[in-house]
């Protein structure tokens, strides 16, 4: 890959000491031989690749999950990662993108269309038929869940409540993602019911998908575009002080320093947005250290396996869902300690991946099951982390923006609606 | 004592010894080399890796840069294998300034140097991270060059054309003949170092290409030569940094070229006449010279990490000799005793550049020719090498066939890919008495961690080998060196034991202490972290340093009397502050 300036992720493979604490770390190389490790496809590997090769030498970068763990472990600061994300890009540009991983990469797309009849997209999509022909004809696993469609989007729900919602000084920007848009809007109602709940507005601006799974599907020019958009749209609001708050893990990091860092986007505008972009519990977080946090919970007495998603993790703000939940009178919250959920964005969807996404889960869905029989719902910030959790668990997993709005008494957990 | 008769002797195993032997063996003579440590231990294995397009000498040196470019294209063919098409850039910086940047142009055009002046952006689009503010770049057809496995191909070449080449043995005194006015050399005296038996090789023709070393040898005929080492610093990125060789377009000076090598980018070089060819003492001074200079070339290459740094010494050859000169050029020399000193049998082939190395063999055979009789005609320029068939050498090469081949398992130096097939038939195939043997034929411990992790690694798979393998002996340096596919994971995919390749030879296997093999490396690549311990080459040396002294006791292992014969020169230490003791 070529090394566009100093600033870029590729140098940092001089900050490896070939210690391979990020080789026994990885959840991947440790249950399939077909990735040889972070430290060999990353750090090791880039000294062999170079711009103008006869063709890319390597190709099983390609089996790494995206889910920097390795990152996390680098007692050096490789940003192994990004690395294997550009070799992945410099790969497709050689042999072209599959058509799948362009459908995967453009989720936005997909889900926008699909939206238009919810009712009919679903069933298209969600019946057996379908997803065996999407596994034999595309390569879409079948086991790995696909989200369904709701009925009204969340721009939709926001317009037709617009007249119920808070009208205040304090103002706060919400950016909801694809996911909440399309699939999830309950996230985004239990967000902005506690956005309101403590006074403040909530600004939904227009905006598009962050480009992460256009990054980890090796679609850089478009990821560039995307990028782009959002920072024509949002920096505006980070320029007038408005922090700028997301509920999806991996969005948020996407915007904060994913974006900007793989795609060399150093401006200004990239730097403004990426200090204005919170993590919604981050942000409430700070609400608390200055006292302004509601306090007004009611017992939520069950037993809460949590799990911190990586890219959560990646955000190095320590962890501050489950300092906030913690809070929640009765309500035993279980951390767990695993590594990956193994789903990974997209990986999972994978046919090939699929397998290895599972027993990367093991770890983590071993982990639920230990909590014992009482344990009927799980929790985790990222949304596909979410529906690979309830694959391997068979249990419902929650955001837990939904756990603190029903602490709040201002959700239905089992509905998934406001009360 | 052991005898040998033989036409042609050729002292020196650097490129242009085994160059001679080729040559030699090629045209019929019967050839005997000696080296008195590994093949390119000397300059050829100690320089920045250069395939000269000629570009550098087109004002300086009209004539050196016709050879280069004549003899750069040669070697693309006899030599593909070692060679990489990088492609060089002269560039003006804005330190640059003045008509040289004309005078280039037009001496490209009047040596017959392909030069094309492209624009800043499009040298901006292939090398990023380029000074921003050079003002003009020209491209040369410069490329990068492995003079480690090069030079073994070359030896190998010569062997399958019946020449003998004895590593680790060294000229002792040369045998003369004759009194005033009649001398004659007509041999050496030899002495296997790594065994400790001396021999007696007569030859008809004695040819010294022992380059900055050219005064020792004439020392040993009783004359002088005008043979001045002059030392030359290089300094090691730890990656590549750029694809493509980067000249200053200025009269060269020090540091003023960035060469993509392998996996490293060089730095160099700096120009220090020293006394002593073995003195490689590296001075701060010239680590830091080579990285501000670096730094006109690529801004911010001095704060990325810098993996080793070492020297090599030039010979520069000084013409006092005021009679006619058959020296092809200022560059090399070429001196025949017998018209200089009156001493019969003994030429002396010195100066020159890794560049020039078969042009200078067929000189210097050329003038054997005119003693010993005319035979077959030079014929190097349309041969090549064993391995060729392999194609030009490009930077993914080992990590594709590691890929292709599934040997991720199998690696023992992770850095540069050295998988342990690799490392088991080059200590079968070769002959080998220290691992810094297998790190000039295989790249062992060459990468950031410097052998941080594959010396107790090695070190472990050589002693398995000597201990389990009770293969027939081969008689001493007689073994088949195999190099042809030395550095190709895919070829090595399994060990050559079991394709009834040689065992090791018995005599070479008694030579493997494996408390020597590791202390000997371990101070080898010691010795060229210490000039760039600071950042991230710090961090890891101190993880060396756990992993050896706090883990292995490496201080305290047990055969601390035995040495090997370059455990002296390990211990020299390249600080400022003078000879490290050895360890009591």
């Amino acid at each position: 890959m070529h090394t566009e300036s100093w600033q870029s992720v590729g140098p940092t493979l001089d900050e490896c000491i070939k210690c391979n604490i990020c080789a026994s770390y990885c959840p991947v190389a440790a249950v399939t031989d077909l990735f040889p490790g972070p430290k060999f496809v990353g750090p090791q590997a880039q000294r062999f690749r170079e711009n103008g090769q006869p063709h890319s030498p390597d190709h099983s970068v390609d089996y790494c999950s995206g889910c920097r763990v390795c990152n996390e472990v680098c007692p050096t600061g490789v940003r192994i990662t990004e690395i294997n994300t550009r070799a992945r890009a410099e790969l497709a540009e050689e042999h072209g993108i599959p058509l799948r991983n362009r459908m995967l990469g453009r989720n936005d797309v997909l889900a926008k269309l699909g939206s238009i009849v919810p009712g009919l997209a679903n069933f298209g999509l969600h019946n057996g038929l379908s997803r065996t022909l999407a596994d034999s004809v595309m390569g879409i696993s079948k086991g790995a869940k696909l989200p369904r469609w709701a009925n009204d989007t969340f721009a939709k729900w926001m317009k037709k409540t617009a007249e119920q919602r808070l009208k205040s000084d304090k103002k706060v920007v919400y950016y909801h993602g694809c996911s909440t848009m399309y699939y999830e809007p309950f996230i985004g109602k239990a967000t902005v019911a506690v956005f309101e709940h403590h006074g403040y507005e909530v600004i939904v601006p227009e905006q598009g998908c962050c480009g992460l799974p256009l990054l980890n599907n090796a679609e850089f020019p478009e990821a560039r575009k995307y990028h782009q958009r959002n920072l024509d749209w949002l920096t505006p609001y980070a320029r007038q002080g408005y922090p700028i708050v997301g509920t999806s893990s991996s969005c948020t990091l996407t915007l904060k320093e994913e974006a900007p860092e793989m795609l060399d986007m150093h401006g200004p505008e990239a730097h403004e947005l990426t200090m204005a972009v919170w993590d919604i519990f981050e942000w409430l977080r700070e609400l608390q250290e200055s006292g302004q946090l509601q306090t007004d919970f009611r017992p939520l007495p069950m037993v809460l396996p949590y799990h911190s998603p990586c890219q959560y993790r990646a955000h190095r703000i320590g962890s501050p869902s489950l300092e906030i939940m913690s809070l929640i009178p009765e309500l035993d919250i279980r951390e767990s300690h695993a590594r990956c959920c193994g789903g990974a964005g997209t990986y999972v969807y994978k046919k090939e991946k699929y397998q290895i996404a599972m027993d990367v889960g093991a770890e983590l869905f071993d982990f639920v099951k230990e909590q014992g029989a009482e344990v009927t719902m799980t929790s985790c910030n990222s949304e596909t982390c979410r529906w690979h959790i309830e694959t391997g668990t068979d249990l419902p997993c929650r955001h837990p923006i939904e756990i603190l709005a029903a602490a709040y008494g201002l959700y239905d957990l089992d509905t998934r609606d406001l009360v | 004592m052991k005898r040998i008769d033989t036409e042609i002797l050729v002292i020196g195993g650097g490129a242009t010894g085994t160059g001679v032997a080729w040559d030699a063996a090629l045209r019929g003579y019967r050839v005997v080399l000696v080296e008195r440590r590994d093949l390119t231990h000397g300059t050829t294995g100690r320089y920045h890796g250069l395939l000269h397009s000629g570009g550098r000498y087109v004002v300086k040196d009209p004539v050196s840069a016709t050879e280069c470019i004549h003899e750069n294209r040669i070697l693309r063919k006899t030599h593909t294998h070692c060679i990489e098409d990088t492609g060089g850039f002269f560039v003006v910086t804005p330190e640059d300034e003045g008509d040289y940047p004309d005078k280039f142009v037009a001496g490209c055009a009047a040596t017959g140097v392909p030069c094309n002046e492209i624009s800043l952006k499009e040298a901006m689009r292939r090398e990023p991270l380029l000074n921003p503010r050079i003002s003009r770049v020209f491209e040369v057809p410069d490329g990068s060059a492995d003079s480690f496995l090069a030079t073994h191909a070359t030896a190998q070449a010569a062997r399958m054309a019946g020449a003998q080449l004895l590593n680790y043995h060294q000229v002792t005194g040369l045998i003369i003949e004759g009194g005033d006015g009649e001398k004659r050399v007509v041999g050496a005296h030899v002495r296997d170092v790594a065994r400790g038996e001396d021999l007696e090789i007569r030859a008809q023709m004695t040819i010294s290409a022992t380059g900055a070393w050219a005064n020792v040898v004439a020392h040993m005929a009783g004359i002088s030569i005008s043979v001045i080492p002059g030392k030359g610093t290089m300094v090691a990125m730890n990656h590549r940094v750029l694809n493509t060789v980067v000249n200053r377009c200025k009269m060269p000076a020090d540091g003023d070229i960035i060469v993509p090598v392998h996996t490293v980018a060089v730095i160099g070089t700096t120009d220090e006449r020293v006394a002593d060819p073995e003195n490689l003492r590296i001075e701060p001074w010239e680590v830091q010279l080579m990285l501000e200079e670096g730094e006109k070339l690529v801004p911010g290459i001095s704060r990325a990490r810098v993996v080793r740094a070492w020297a090599g010494v030039r010979p520069l050859y000084q013409e006092d000799y005021a009679g006619s000169s058959r020296d092809a050029t200022r560059k090399f020399a070429l001196l025949d005793h017998k018209e200089r000193h009156n001493i019969d049998g003994f030429i002396t082939i010195t100066g020159g550049k890794w560049t020039t190395f078969r042009l200078m063999a067929e000189k210097t055979v050329d003038m054997a020719t005119s003693y010993l009789g005319e035979r077959k005609p030079c014929i190097t320029a349309t041969s090549s090498v064993p391995g060729v068939d392999q194609g030009p050498y490009w930077l993914g090469h080992r990590l594709h066939e590691i890929e292709e081949k599934k040997l991720q398992g199998q690696l023992v130096c992770e850095c540069e890919l050295v998988t342990r097939s690799m490392l088991e038939n080059a200590v079968r195939q070769n002959p080998t008495i220290t691992l810094d043997d297998l790190r000039r034929d295989v790249r062992l411990g060459m990468g950031p961690c410097q052998g941080g992790w594959c010396t107790y690694r090695a070190v472990g798979i050589v002693h398995e080998m000597t201990v389990s393998e009770t293969g027939h002996p081969a008689e001493s340096g007689t073994a088949e060196w195999d190099v042809a596919y030395m550095q190709s994971p895919a070829r090595n995919v399994s060990s050559s034991a079991s394709a009834g390749a040689p065992a090791i030879p018995d005599d070479e296997r008694a030579l493997f202490n494996p408390n020597l093999l590791l202390r000997d490396f371990l101070q080898e690549r010691w010795k060229g972290v210490t000039p760039i311990l600071w950042g991230q080459q710090l961090k890891q040396e101190r993880l060396d340093e756990l992993i050896y002294l706090s883990v292995m006791n490496v201080d305290h292992l047990p055969d601390r009397d035995l040495s090997s014969p370059v455990t002296e020169f390990y211990r020299y230490d390249t600080t400022p502050n003078g000879n490290l003791e050895a360890p009591e």
